[in-house]
């Protein structure tokens, strides 16, 4: 699968990642050939394989609807970039 | 008195031949003296402040006083932990993992943080941003340690400290482990939980231990093993005592060749290491048969699908809103999370959210996601399969010993490849262990990887303390 | 009905389907411990996996699980034995993971129906695609700064059940309805408090227009509508837009929108080109969630009556109309408290009519104009049903009972204290009615004379004269008999 330009820079807008120019053909020639490596796996049959999301046979846990307060306002907002009162901030969305 | 074994240290500590805190200076001692960067994080005056403390508790426990690496991975609470990412340059967890508080509790002392490859995405520790670590085996090399828990591997064999954890999600224990000269355990994906843990692909990854040998791993194993009921995919089972069930004795114990591993390409070195464990195996009273697992070849294409298609969803949250680092650049939060993103991300961290993410985007999900999972399911039922029939399976770990630092860097898909042996196992949640037997033809070191079903540890530590006592 | 809407050219019909986000009323959140507490003070109900510090994992809450089937069962659907939780993956500055964990191509719940009665009479079904269980999202505040947003995580990692129709809604008055209907269905379940202030309660709205007998058209979203008024002000504005583009020879392109609520019009959130790609994939972080018939049968047992069942109950038991029926069901507090009336007097069980009558006039009226609650209701069913009770004894009129009402609205009292107080019990006495019926004719004697010369319309002249000179006391029914006998 050849990635072009315009594929490379959808992806990074989606994965929010600025590429700069220089970086944009280095990391679509990258995406390229690991992708044509990748694509070996059509070499195997898997019609009627169910796919394999997790390798754990547990049941799935189920919590009790009970509270732990925490008083979390410092506890989440120990590490914060950008605070003011109780709240982070960030810069504003543009519309 | 050589500081290599847990076991005897631990006798030595219970007759007090040697305090906790003569202990933990020589290895303060060797630490600062090292020039390996095995560490992101080291602080003397803590590891004292442990000490005293575990010297007033009265009664025993069971690593009392024995200095563990951390892989920096592991959040520890109140000390800076990075991933080894500049995005996390700054973080302070105001939590403990839950393995690093199990070491706690048996009386372990932390003595660092311990370096890897950016988010532990990478078979060299090269791509951290607090520099490269060197392979102590032979430091005029300028080898690898491997990856992506490097630090720890290193740490062990430079004999920094006893013991270390890791996180291998798809080699990332039994490759740095084979490359450093040290045993290396991935146990049974579920079997640690990986609650605190910094999440790389989260249906792969799972914690180990480093050890200077079998009967120290079996020890650190129990330690960190064990239900937690905030990881969901944690399995409630009980954790055996591997150390005191352990048995050399392997006679009768069946052992599956993969004839699928014997690939062309690897050196000689390799296959006459893995020839020469068989061997011994057999002499000691093992009986070998020839196994297939059809879709070996597949394993690594199919890791490079899931294992990035998890990054890249795991990896969104580092946005620069809630923690770590934020880029100057902020004129819009389009931009600042653009910015942050870019400035704070390696190259491989983001080569691995880009394929991620393409595999994941709408039209793509089924060719590639879908098909790596069924072919996901293939792996695992070679290994269910196989597993009727044997006991365990031998491999190499590797496809060659250390290499040298930056050989690799150029070409993603060759630095993938040295996940060829180990990557299946993680596919299918099986244990791996990788032992050091025999060298290279220049002399470094090479692992001997042995996998078996599903919560069977205690058989690779059988056949890895055979294996062991068996390397000349 | 008929839901044609005439444009200058066309025919039109509307189509609309909602997808309505429901709060689930729990302790705790989704996937984490925090309290669910509504307007606590900012990031005080976060934990560490709210804010998604790294290293955190998602243990779902069981009671959010029970709640979602028991909403499945209350919507007649299908429960799902086995179904998956995925990421949904986006950026935005109240969305800490980068993705919210939803369930995407295996909901809990299935296909299921909403019953609505439309003012006509007729009852319409309208069918649910779907529901599941997903994250909420915590808030971001544009308006604290110029150049910044504020974010609170409180909200982040609720549960939210979202239950999603089939486009077989015609109106925005069936649109009303029909978020009524599912409010009162979800309260009586308990599932969710169905307060859209709070937000507990928001809808998308997916809204197109057809011409009579074509396929349907483009449809547009227009996103988080959070009261009724809203969604029925959204969907005519956009049927307008929608038809005038038409008509005008233009093309609907399917966008999400906006609704701006100052200004009541809807406005372009993203086009189609813009539409988000949310790389769906099953959460690795959480196995399957799987169910056992016996787990639902135990919460089918919890079940109560249901707004349906109980409105039939109320027309086959309680003889009233469909219509009586259908109000008093309408909130389970106003059902309840009819049947505690019925419960505290056993011989009011034949008057049931008069009963609902007090409470649909009476009691709603006064509880509208305080903009109070059936539950916080000064007047007890108790008290009431003494009231209607004094009514049907013929102890007091009706007219008499209103003010007795007033009273006991106003001052918490009950019926019998203030009727003895004031004295109003009504007269039934045939002597002392007679005695007041002399007054009145004695005082009235030209009145009289008109009457016997075939003015007959002068009778409710005398019965209003009986009645006031009896201070509105006397038996109206009797004061009547009386005077048919005295003058004919
Ligand atoms: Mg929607
Ligand atoms: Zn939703």
């Amino acid at each position: 699968m050849k990635i072009d330009k315009k594929t490379i820079l959808k992806i990074a807008k989606l994965s929010k990642i600025k590429l700069k120019e220089n970086e944009i053909e280095e990391f679509a020639n990258n995406l390229s050939s690991i992708l044509d490596w990748v694509e070996q796996l059509n070499e195997t049959d898997t019609d009627n394989i169910e796919p394999l999301n997790n390798v754990s046979s547990s049941k799935l846990p189920l919590r009790e609807d009970k509270t732990v307060s925490n008083n979390s306002s410092n506890q989440v907002l120990n590490n914060a970039p950008e605070k003011v009162e109780e709240y982070f901030i960030v810069p504003k969305v543009v519309e | 008195m050589d500081f290599k074994s847990i076991k005897e240290i631990k006798t030595h500590l219970l007759k007090r031949k040697i305090s906790i805190f003569e202990l933990n200076e020589f290895f303060i001692d060797k630490i600062k003296k090292s020039k390996i960067n095995a560490f992101i994080f080291f602080d003397e005056d803590l590891i004292r402040k442990r000490c005293k403390e575990l010297d007033s508790i009265k009664n025993d426990l069971p690593l009392k006083g024995i200095p563990i690496g951390v892989k920096d991975l592991f959040c520890t609470k109140g000390i800076k932990t990075t991933a080894g990412s500049k995005i996390l340059q700054n973080f302070v967890p105001t939590y403990e993992s839950f393995v690093t508080n199990k070491l706690n509790n048996s009386g372990s002392v932390m003595i660092g943080k311990t370096n890897l490859d950016e988010f532990a995405m990478g078979s060299s520790t090269t791509t951290s941003y607090y520099g490269d670590t060197i392979n102590p085996i032979a430091t005029d090399k300028n080898l690898v340690p491997g990856g992506s828990s490097g630090g720890s591997a290193a740490a062990v064999s430079a004999n920094l400290c006893l013991g270390a954890t890791g996180t291998d999600t798809g080699g990332s224990i039994r490759q740095p482990a084979s490359f450093c000269g040290v045993v290396g355990i991935k146990p049974t994906y579920g079997l640690c939980s990986r609650w605190g843990i910094i999440a790389f692909a989260s249906s792969l990854d799972q914690a180990g231990i480093f050890s200077n040998n079998v009967e120290d791993a079996s020890i650190l194993l129990k330690e960190i093993a064990g239900y937690d009921k905030n990881d969901s995919t944690s399995s409630d089972i009980t954790i055996p005592n591997y150390f005191k069930k352990i048995n050399e004795n392997i006679e009768g114990k069946v052992i599956g060749i993969p004839k699928e591993y014997d690939l062309p390409n690897i050196p000689d070195e390799i296959k006459i290491v893995w020839e020469k464990a068989r061997k011994k195996l057999e002499k000691g009273g093992a009986k070998i048969i020839n196994i297939s697992l059809k879709h070996t070849k597949y394993a690594l294409p199919t890791y490079y699908i899931i294992a990035p298609a998890e990054a890249s969803s795991n990896l969104a949250r580092y946005d620069g809103v809630r923690y770590g680092y934020r880029s100057k650049s902020q004129n819009n939060l389009e931009e600042m999370y653009e910015s942050t993103r870019s400035e704070g991300f390696g190259n491989e961290v983001k080569r691995r959210i880009l394929i991620g993410t393409y595999v994941l985007s709408a039209g793509y999900y089924d060719a590639y996601y879908i098909k790596a999972q069924k072919v996901r399911k293939l792996i695992s039922n070679d290994f269910n399969d196989a597993f009727k029939e044997c006991d365990a399976i031998l491999t190499p770990t590797t496809p060659s010993p250390a290499f040298q630092i930056g050989q690799k860097e150029d070409d993603p898909i060759k630095m993938y490849l040295n996940d060829i042996f180990t990557v299946p196992a993680s596919l299918a949640g099986i244990p791996g262990i990788s032992i050091p037997f025999g060298k290279s033809k220049d002399n470094l070191p090479l692992g001997i990887q042995i996998l078996s079903k599903h919560f069977n540890e205690q058989v690779l530590f059988d056949l890895g303390l055979f294996l062991e006592k068996n390397n000349e | 009905m008929n839901n044609i809407i005439k444009g200058k050219k066309f025919n039109w019909e509307l189509v609309v389907g909602i997808e309505v986000h429901a709060q689930i009323s729990s302790n705790s959140k989704l996937f984490s411990s925090s309290p669910t507490k509504f307007g606590s003070t900012p990031n005080s109900q976060v934990s560490l996996v709210d804010a998604a510090m790294p290293g955190m994992l998602p243990v779902i809450n069981e009671f959010c699980i029970t709640q979602a089937i028991k909403t499945g069962l209350g919507l007649k659907a299908k429960i799902n034995n086995k179904s998956i939780f995925d990421r949904k993956n986006y950026f935005y500055a109240d969305l800490p993971q980068g993705y919210q964990i939803s369930q995407y191509k295996h909901p809990i719940v299935g296909e299921g129906k909403v019953e609505i009665d439309l003012p006509d009479g007729q009852s319409k079904k309208i069918r649910i695609i779907r529901l599941h269980l997903e994250q909420d999202a915590g808030k971001s505040l544009h308006d604290q700064s110029p150049n910044k947003t504020y974010v609170d995580l409180n909200r982040s990692g609720i549960a939210l059940m979202e239950i999603v129709s089939e486009p077989d809604l015609s109106s925005a008055e069936e649109a009303a309805i029909y978020i009524n209907k599912l409010r009162t269905i979800l309260r009586y379940l308990n599932t969710c408090d169905g307060n859209m202030q709070e937000g507990s309660l928001r809808a998308d709205v997916n809204i197109s227009v057809k011409k009579t007998g074509e396929k349907n058209g483009t449809r547009c979203e227009v996103k988080n509508l959070n009261s009724i008024k809203f969604i029925k002000q959204a969907i005519n504005y956009e049927a307008k837009r929608q038809i005038d583009i038409l008509e005008d020879g233009g093309n609907i392109e399917q966008n999400t929108l906006l609704f701006d609520s100052k200004l009541g019009i809807t406005k372009m959130m993203r086009n189609k080109e813009e539409a988000h790609d949310y790389r769906y994939f099953p959460d690795p972080d959480l196995l399957p969630l799987e169910i056992e018939d016996k787990f639902i049968s135990d919460i089918k047992n919890t079940i109560p009556e249901l707004p349906d069942e109980k409105k039939q109950r109320y027309i086959d038991q309680y003889k009233l109309t469909k219509y009586d029926s259908s109000i008093l069901i309408s909130e389970k507090d106003t059902s309840e408290y009819f049947e505690k009336i019925l419960i505290s007097n056993q011989e009011l069980k034949n008057h049931t009519k008069i009963i609902s009558n007090w409470i649909i006039s009476e009691l709603f009226a006064y509880l509208k104009k305080d903009d109070k609650q059936i539950k916080q209701s000064p007047v007890s069913p108790e008290n009431l049903g003494k009231l209607i009770l004094l009514i049907v004894n013929n102890t007091i009129s009706g007219k008499i009972a209103k003010e007795v009402f007033e009273e006991m609205y106003v001052n918490k009292s009950d019926p019998q204290s203030i009727i003895e107080n004031q004295n109003l019990t009504q007269v039934t006495d045939t002597k002392e009615i007679n005695k007041i019926i002399e007054k009145v004719l004695q005082n009235n004697q030209d009145k009289l004379s008109e009457y016997k010369n075939g003015k007959n319309k002068l009778f409710g002249f005398f019965v209003g004269q009986v009645m006031k000179n009896s201070n509105g006391k006397a038996n109206p029914k009797i004061v009547n008999e009386l005077l048919k006998e005295k003058l004919n």
